[in-house]
């Protein structure tokens, strides 16, 4: 059954949601028309000579070939970070869920790290896999394993994942602990009684009842991994080495910001904007089917 | 009422200020040390005369006060003076409009002018071809070699004979490593160490049409035999252990000064740095090179920023501009910032006063950048203007970085890195034309 708020007045319900729209409307759509103006015109760092180019930007972009690597690095790390994060928090979640003892302690130092900004996030895991200061390259090179993340794609890759990660674990974790508590107990021990393995029941029970909130945490998660990562990426590899984690959005911020390329920028997040509103569209079309609510 | 009235608008006509000082916007990117300098001058400069007032304002670092310059100037906010790195030169004169030369601002002051007073390696990098200098070169590095003297000791090497050659530095890296250093040589600035300031070094070109001071049409040349043997030199070195990569930027200025690195090409302002946090004793030296290149050695590229007059200001205020870039060049004050920070001497004359006072003799390496700058340069070593520079540099810093790694060969590297970087040299020649 749906439950909707009845206004009397036909205007009170405009007048209440008029302060968001204005937020909405001055904090997105109008960046947003600026971008898409930006991204059809070729300007020079001051804005004294503007040309309208129509979509010349845009087919200079797709000749770059180390603009359509960098698609294939933000899908793989996009992909790593939903995963990882959504299964590591998941997991924590379900353990955090049966303590009964001391859970408060346990539930806000798993939530605290949301409070960490994403630059001081990368800083931080940077301090402890830079060598040769860092705790854990020294554990890393005590194994054996030779790490240098200016070098070597595979760790720099590495790093930004687990940097990225570390810091959404929090907030999945939140939702996900909500999500499992809101499961009745009676469920569960119905499928107990009935001789379930955890396991079994886990996979059959909690997990299709967790579905609406791993659907939103896919979609929240995949945008965090486009958008608010840059300044991970910023503070420790900046895209390095060579290309390997270049991901669209620094592309973004460095085009626009140091290398003062307006025009281009422009076209780029344009582009990102298309890309993450086709992939929120595809996801509440299909993967919506399969939620059950 | 009307006598409180009278009293109140006599009140309020004395709050005001007695005189109408003329503010001048200065917005900087030196941080810490570097900071009160920029803040002593400002003093300095507002004590001795009651005209005009400069006002400093810390905006980030140069490439952040530059986007922070570009949204204010769009927005008709524009400080008075812009400082911008030497990279970002390139865009600065091109942007139309938005920039007064800073010959002018002086000859509109009234302020005599000398062109021929300032060090020629220096201001000539902010020169246009007619000879107008553009803007006032306020802090210039160059590139040189810092050496850890006591390593050098350990590894059983004289610590008062620093290579000089590219072979020496090899030899002397293999020693370090012999003796237990992990990390005998490094860099930072990738580009303007290894390859621009290389090649002015050698007297060749980076860049066509003069390193691109004659015309915008210019594209890429770093990728000759030299160019190629040296970063294959440094490739092979990388490979035995002898070079290791530290990073982007002056990453690796902080392994020098921890001691980790015992040797690095960087920038001379790293001395202020070293003699001030560094637990051992260090050195200063030349830029190696290789002997068999004919004209070797030449002149080394400046690096650092210069200060931009920005235009939409009234006349009073472009007076008090040339009376304070008139008041930097005094001898005595471009000699006290030169010996304060370690950037080069604006004016010839401030070189000789800090040489007459035995600044040199006392400090020993500060004056390894200013012998390295001050000579007669050619059409090839005075300066670097290259359009969209700092996409350049990160494209030389991505393509080296596979180098380093052993995915590609110097060559392959190299030439990508050029053929890439003209990319970015035509779409600033298509957005400029005039």
């Amino acid at each position: 059954m749906e439950k909707r708020v009845r206004f009397r007045s036909s205007w009170l319900p405009w007048v209440l949601i008029a302060p968001q729209m204005a937020i909405v409307l001055v904090f997105f759509f109008w960046p947003a028309a600026q971008a898409l103006r930006q991204s059809v015109l070729s300007q020079d760092a001051f804005g004294g000579v503007t040309e309208f180019v129509g979509l010349e930007n845009f087919e200079r972009l797709f000749a770059d070939a180390s603009y359509l690597e960098s698609f294939k690095t933000t899908a793989f790390f996009s992909f790593l970070v939903a995963v990882c994060g959504l299964s590591i928090s998941l997991l924590l979640a379900t353990m955090a869920n049966r303590v009964l003892r001391g859970a408060g302690v346990y539930k806000t130092l798993l939530i605290w790290p949301y409070a960490v900004a994403p630059v001081v996030a990368g800083v931080l895991w940077l301090f402890m896999f830079a060598s040769p200061m860092g705790v854990v390259a020294y554990w890393l090179r005590m194994l054996g394993l030779d790490w240098n993340h200016l070098l070597n794609s595979n760790h720099a890759m590495a790093l930004i994942v687990v940097a990225a990660v570390w810091k959404q674990i929090s907030y999945n974790f939140l939702f996900f602990l909500a999500g499992l508590q809101s499961i009745p107990k009676s469920l569960i021990e119905a499928a107990a009684i009935d001789g379930a393995s955890p396991w079994r029941r886990f996979w059959t029970i909690v997990f299709p009842l967790l579905s609406p909130t791993t659907f939103f945490l896919l979609v929240i998660n995949v945008v965090y991994a486009f958008f608010d990562t840059f300044g991970i990426i910023d503070a420790t590899t900046k895209g390095g080495p060579g290309k390997d984690t270049s991901i669209l959005v620094y592309k973004v911020y460095y085009d626009g910001f140091k290398a003062m390329d307006m025009a281009g920028s422009a076209a780029q997040s344009v582009i990102l904007m298309l890309i993450v509103i086709t992939l929120t569209v595809i996801q509440f079309r299909f993967v919506e089917k399969k939620v059950q609510y | 009422m009307n006598r409180k009235f009278a009293v109140l608008a006599l009140a309020a006509l004395f709050a005001l200020p007695a005189q109408a000082q003329t503010e001048i916007q200065w917005w900087h990117s030196m941080p810490g040390a570097l900071g009160e300098w920029v803040n002593d001058l400002a003093k300095g400069f507002n004590a001795s005369q009651s005209e005009y007032k400069i006002v400093t304002t810390f905006k980030g670092s140069y490439d952040e006060s530059m986007t922070a310059a570009v949204a204010a100037y769009r927005a008709g906010n524009a400080p008075h003076i812009l400082q911008v790195f030497e990279v970002g030169t390139a865009t600065m004169m091109a942007s139309k409009g938005a920039i007064v030369p800073v010959g002018k601002v002086m000859a509109d002051a009234g302020v005599k002018f000398d062109a021929a007073a300032y060090v020629p390696a220096v201001a000539g990098y902010y020169t246009a071809p007619n000879g107008q200098m553009l803007s006032f070169p306020f802090n210039s590095s160059t590139t040189v070699f810092h050496y850890n003297k006591d390593a050098f000791k350990a590894a059983g090497m004289d610590p008062e004979k620093p290579p000089k050659t590219w072979t020496e530095v090899t030899q002397a890296a293999a020693k370090l490593k012999a003796s237990g250093h992990a990390c005998p040589f490094t860099t930072s600035w990738v580009s303007w160490t290894q390859l621009e300031s290389f090649s002015a070094w050698h007297n060749v070109e980076f860049a066509t049409k003069g390193n691109g001071m004659r015309g915008i049409d210019t594209r890429l040349t770093f990728n000759t035999p030299l160019h190629v043997r040296h970063i294959e030199n440094l490739s092979n070195m990388a490979k035995q252990g002898l070079f290791v990569y530290k990073g982007r930027g002056n990453a690796a200025d902080a392994t020098f000064v921890s001691g980790e690195c015992a040797m690095t090409t960087g920038s001379s302002a790293l001395y202020g740095s070293v003699k001030r946090n560094a637990k051992f004793a260090s050195g200063i030296s030349t830029l190696p090179y290789y002997p068999d290149v004919e004209g070797a050695p030449q002149n080394t590229v400046i690096g650092g920023a210069s200060l931009w007059v920005m235009s939409g200001k009234k006349p009073a205020e472009y007076k008090g501009i040339g009376q304070f870039f008139a008041f930097l060049s005094r001898p005595e004050e471009a000699a006290k910032s030169h010996q304060r920070t370690g950037y080069l001497p604006v004016t010839i004359a401030s070189y000789e006063l800090t040489e007459k006072a035995g600044f040199y003799k006392e400090n020993p390496g500060t004056d390894v950048s200013v012998t390295q700058m001050i000579r007669k340069t050619t059409d090839k070593s005075r300066g670097i203007r290259l359009g969209n520079f700092v996409q350049i540099r990160n494209i030389i810093d991505e393509e080296l970085e596979q180098v380093w790694a052993g995915k590609k060969s110097a060559k392959e590297g190299l030439d990508t890195a050029v053929s890439r970087g003209n990319e970015q040299l035509e779409r600033f020649q298509k957005a400029n034309k005039s």
